[in-house]
């Protein structure tokens, strides 16, 4: 019973951490744009010119 | 670099195809040093920008020209708050909160089942309602909402059964909870909403993708025209801000923005999207011309005489106000369903209650009972049956290049057993395609691409395009120049040669350009729209699939013939938009008629179609009124459409059958009483995996 009282709010603590963590990414539209993001790691970035 | 307030803006830019693409404009754009930064969003094919507020849009556009791109403004980007997309994110956010509810209340629940007792189950079921009664009131609130609507409308839908189930269940359970009872629902009542759930976000996440694709093509949005001001210097005016008595300046190979009169130059008109007439048409000072239709010949001046609501437009809009209400009409086959289904539901649910306290089992233990059919019955499986198969079909119709507006145009596409076609532009490309080119000499075929490409006159693109196919290479030509309204002129080696609009008029009124060497006449390229290359083929698959098709056409009788005996088929001609409607009315009696068009003319027969089609090259009235829009030259995604739909329908048929034939088995065991929370949850997860596997079955249905 005792070892209840600490793993049930580890459990809920956990899952209500990855609730708020996709509500996170959400408000930061991380899922916007779902198919360019599986591109851009093909994105070079640009080399620095000089002016 | 001083702090000014930028402003954004959205570009719909349909080209943007690779990760090259992407880096191109990203990097590309911010030299522009009116552009701040730029953001491509790949899935909706859309450019986001912050720049500087004194940008043009010509500039913009021209930014992205530069580049080798094609963008369209679209809307102001700013607090663009949209409705239906937020709609969809509330439901995401329903479905991420159902989800973890119900792993946690299943964690609780797998121990009450291994054999948990007395306090440590009370507790467990006090964790579960804690968990439980806050999600089912905001997870629950899409299906609560909708159910109450069709309760005060004296109605009943799909969500009715289920908010009473899902009420009901939490209900009892809390009762149990509270009495030290042995069984609660709330991972039941809970994983019910979550799958539910899953299907109506499924559902809307498919219409929201359709959008962003439409509102990429539409491209007239957002359109406007150069204004020539008092002091003779023009400057750029968005359609909105266009006002009658505004001299509008409209180049070749531009749309016209506003109604209008011509009141210098004079040029041929375009009109295939507002008539449906391939022939263009000559007008001169004083003539009355329209928005929409494109200017193929030269430079004209148009004072503007009606903007917006009050264009030649409105008139077709009314009428496809009307046309569209018998659309709304159609009842969705979950829905359908619902009707019967519902009822006995509750009949089924009331029947096991009263049974019980027949027999005398109490009133407590006939309600348990009672709820565990209500449970068991919930169209979970239902719920998911329609929405998990139309997604995956409209995302293999997507991958051909279909888009499907949404889940209700592929039932009825389903279900259409007669089609009527638009000629021009429908049936033909509807854009003038330069003819027997193979036939000119080598050298006259490379000057005149050398030429042609250094215009962006609507007839030198066509010849580029044309002798491009052909693997033409340019001759070596130097001087260009290009004179609006006559033609384009250059040096090779000593000769002068010309490209540009007939000296004489042709005969007829055949689009034509002209080739000539220092002054004498070389080749005379005639241009004409022709037929889509696989139209044949694709009207010989209708019919095997047992549609009947035929031709409505704004165009004359002579121009129509040829091509109705191409393709075998009978036409009807120089139909009005309100015959064309008409002619839609008579055949609707008897038959399910699929409308394809691509014309303003065409909007109101294709608001009223049981359903439509529309090319990705139609007026926007044409797009909007469409059920689905196909892209590129060919007709063949038609076929594939109408047979992915008739597919889908079957596997939503086969869904149904899957969830009914579960409820058979079902239904006796939680008449019996045998439906402990367990069984409901194995049972309710095992149906609606199925019924997804089943769905799934339509990926890589074409080809």
């Amino acid at each position: 019973m005792n070892g209840l009282a600490v793993l049930i709010p580890i459990a809920l603590g956990l899952g209500l951490l990855g609730l708020a963590a996709f509500f996170w990414s959400l408000r930061r539209g991380q899922f916007d744009d779902l198919d360019g993001a599986a591109l851009r790691i093909f994105v070079e970035d640009e080399e620095e010119t000089a002016p | 670099m001083t702090a000014v307030a930028l402003i954004e803006r959205d570009f719909s830019v349909p080209d943007i195809r690779c990760a090259g693409c992407i880096a191109k404009l990203e990097q590309g754009l911010v030299r522009d040093r009116r552009i701040a930064s730029a953001r491509v969003n790949f899935t909706e094919k859309r450019v986001h920008l912050s720049c500087v507020p004194d940008a043009e849009m010509p500039d913009l556009i021209g930014a992205f020209t530069t580049l080798g791109f094609e963008a369209h403004p679209i809307g102001d980007a700013l607090g663009d708050a949209d409705p239906a997309a937020a709609g969809s994110r509330e439901l995401l956010r329903a479905v991420a909160v159902a989800g973890f509810a119900m792993m946690n209340i299943m964690l609780l629940s797998v121990s009450v089942w291994s054999g948990a007792t007395g306090a440590t189950r009370d507790l467990f079921h006090w964790l579960s309602a804690m968990i439980a009664l806050p999600t089912i009131a905001y997870a629950g609130r899409p299906f609560f909402r909708s159910a109450w609507r069709a309760l005060r409308h004296r109605q009943t839908n799909m969500d009715v059964p289920i908010s009473i189930g899902v009420l009901l269940a939490s209900a009892l359970s809390l009762y149990e909870t509270a009495t030290h009872g042995p069984h609660a629902y709330f991972d039941g009542a809970v994983m019910l909403l979550f799958f539910l759930l899953c299907g109506r976000w499924l559902d809307s996440v498919m219409r929201d993708r359709a959008r962003g694709g439409i509102t990429a093509l539409l491209r007239n949005m957002g359109t406007g025209a150069m204004v020539l001001g008092d002091d003779g210097k023009s400057r750029w005016v968005d359609a909105t801000a266009l006002e009658p008595g505004m001299v509008m300046l409209v180049a070749a190979g531009e749309r016209l923005a506003a109604d209008g009169d011509v009141i210098r130059g004079s040029s041929r008109l375009d009109l295939s999207l507002l008539t449906g007439e391939s022939a263009p048409q000559l007008v001169r000072p004083d003539d009355r011309v329209h928005a929409g239709t494109l200017n193929l010949d030269a430079p004209v001046e148009v004072k503007v005489s009606a903007v917006g609501a009050d264009t030649a437009l409105a008139d077709i809009a009314r009428l496809m106000g009307e046309a569209a209400q018998g659309k709304s009409r159609y009842v969705r086959i979950a829905d359908r369903a619902a009707r019967l289904y519902a009822p006995a539901v509750h009949a089924l649910a009331l029947l096991a209650f009263v049974g019980w306290m027949v027999i005398g089992a109490g009133w407590h233990q006939s309600l348990l009972i009672a709820v565990a059919v209500l449970i068991i019955t919930c169209p979970c499986a239902l719920g998911l049956a329609v929405p998990a198969a139309q997604i995956v079909a409209a995302g293999e119709l997507m991958r051909v290049g279909v888009l499907v507006k949404d889940g209700s145009a592929l039932e009825r596409l389903a279900e259409v057993d007669r089609a009527m076609i638009d000629k021009t532009g429908t049936l033909t490309l509807g854009r003038p395609e330069a003819r027997d080119l193979e036939r000119l000499d080598p050298h006259v075929q490379s000057l005149a691409l050398a030429l042609a490409q250094a215009s962006r006159h609507p007839l030198s693109e066509a010849l580029t395009r044309g002798l491009q196919a052909l693997d033409v290479a340019r001759a070596d030509v130097h001087a260009i120049r290009e004179t609006p309204g006559f033609g384009v002129e250059a040096k090779w080696s000593d000769h002068v040669v010309t490209l540009g609009r007939p000296s004489d008029p042709i005969e007829g009124d055949a689009l034509a350009t002209q080739l000539s060497i220092d002054g004498a006449l070389v080749a005379t390229i005639r241009f004409a729209d022709r037929l889509r290359p696989d139209a044949r083929a694709a009207i010989d698959a209708l019919r095997a699939d047992g549609i009947d098709v035929s031709i409505l056409s704004g165009d004359r009788a002579a121009a129509v013939a040829p091509v109705a005996r191409e393709l075998a088929m009978t036409a009807q001609t120089g139909m009005s938009p309100q015959d064309k409607l008409a002619a839609l009315a008579r055949q609707s009696v008897t038959h399910k008629v699929l409308m394809i068009g691509d014309g303003l003319n065409d909007g109101p027969a294709l608001a009223a179609g049981h359903a439509s089609m529309a090319p990705g090259s139609a007026s926007d009235v044409g797009k909007n009124a469409s059920d689905c829009i196909f892209l590129g030259d060919r007709l063949m995604p038609i076929v594939a459409t109408l047979r992915m739909a008739r597919r889908t329908q079957a596997i939503v048929r086969q869904n149904f059958a899957l969830a009914i034939g579960y409820n058979v088995i079902a239904v006796p065991l939680a008449f019996l009483g045998y439906v402990t929370p367990l069984v409901a949850a194995l049972a309710m997860s095992g149906s609606s995996l199925l019924v997804v596997g089943n769905a799934m079955r339509l990926k890589r249905a074409i080809r």
